[in-house]
């Protein structure tokens, strides 16, 4: 029975995450990535981690594919142009790599058996045990995490908010990034928006010039 | 009959270079950063299968912090996506080539 639930959710991880690699439209590719971490969390959840298969499903199929979905459509990211090069030669250097890497693994657990899996215990799936023990012993990386989370929260704000926000309160002139030969119209403002003034008349070059 | 761990690593090995052919082929920023959310899940499949074997919950609490660090690094590497989109028009990663010479 364990065996058939393994084999089901197994052949679905790599379907799925083959179909995540390979889908041209990353629309379609981040909902297949859906699948795949559904199907992971479920081998959580038989490995006795049914903790670790719940934060799965919350933190990865919540929250960060949902990020993904996000920012796909804030892109409008269109299927991926083949127009320049070939990519032929670096598609099948992956595919060996990832072949001897492959056969390396299979190679090594085959050649070291497989001992004997220890029966689960209500012990060891206990969520008060593990919850004592990331409160105890992994105390403080517990709290650099909660930091690093803040600090990426804070970097992810500045890098991607609107260049020109903070120099519409400065002195004005031209913003930067507008005098190099980069293209000169930034794609996330050509949707009308009747809550701020269009670039073409800035307020504040009148009130400077 | 309980499923032997080496399958469970057997078939890690297998997401993580299924995700490593991704990311070292494709050339949307985005399908790039979906490999490699695929490669950090293999990972933690292998974590939590030798906490299995070894009774140990550690690899439980490892996979905790993994995705911490995962959850940061998605919205920082996406905000940098916004940010190249804004300049560029394009997330293809050939056409990133600013700091490449």
């Amino acid at each position: 029975m364990e065996t058939l639930i393994f084999a089901l959710f197994a052949a679905l991880a790599l379907g799925s995450s083959i179909v995540v690699v390979t889908h041209k439209s990353p629309i379609y590719a981040t909902l297949s990535l859906v699948l795949t971490l559904f199907a992971v969390a479920a081998l959580f959840v038989l490995l006795g981690a049914p903790f670790v298969g719940a934060l799965q499903i919350l933190v990865y199929a919540g929250a960060i594919v949902v990020l993904f979905l996000f920012v796909i459509m804030l892109l409008n990211v269109q299927k991926e142009e083949t127009a320049h090069g070939s990519r032929g030669p670096q598609l099948w250097t992956a595919i060996v790599g990832a072949v001897v890497f492959l056969g390396m693994m299979g190679l090594v657990f085959w050649r070291s058996g497989s001992p004997a899996v220890p029966p689960l215990t209500a012990e060891s799936v206990s969520l008060k045990a593990l919850a004592r023990e990331l409160f105890s012993t992994y105390l403080l990386p517990f709290e650099i995490v909660g930091l690093l989370l803040l600090v990426a929260v804070i970097g992810a704000t500045v890098a991607a908010r609107r260049p020109d926000a903070l120099d519409r309160i400065g002195e004005g002139g031209e913003p930067e990034y507008l005098s190099g030969d980069e293209p000169r119209t930034d794609p996330l403002k050509s949707l009308p928006d009747p809550h701020r003034p269009s670039v073409a008349e800035p307020a504040y070059k009148e009130a400077t010039s | 009959m309980s499923v032997p761990i080496s399958w469970y690593l057997l078939l890690a090995a297998a997401l993580f270079a299924i995700g490593t052919i991704g990311a070292l082929t494709r050339r949307n920023g985005i399908s790039i950063f979906l490999s490699i959310e695929l490669m950090l899940n293999a990972a933690n499949l292998t974590l939590v299968a030798y906490a299995r074997q070894m009774d140990d919950r550690t690899g439980q609490l490892i996979v905790f912090f993994v995705m911490a660090v995962a959850a940061a690094e998605a919205a920082v590497g996406l905000a940098l996506f916004i940010a190249v989109f804004r300049q560029r028009h394009t997330i293809d990663v050939n056409r990133m080539n600013l700091m490449r010479w």
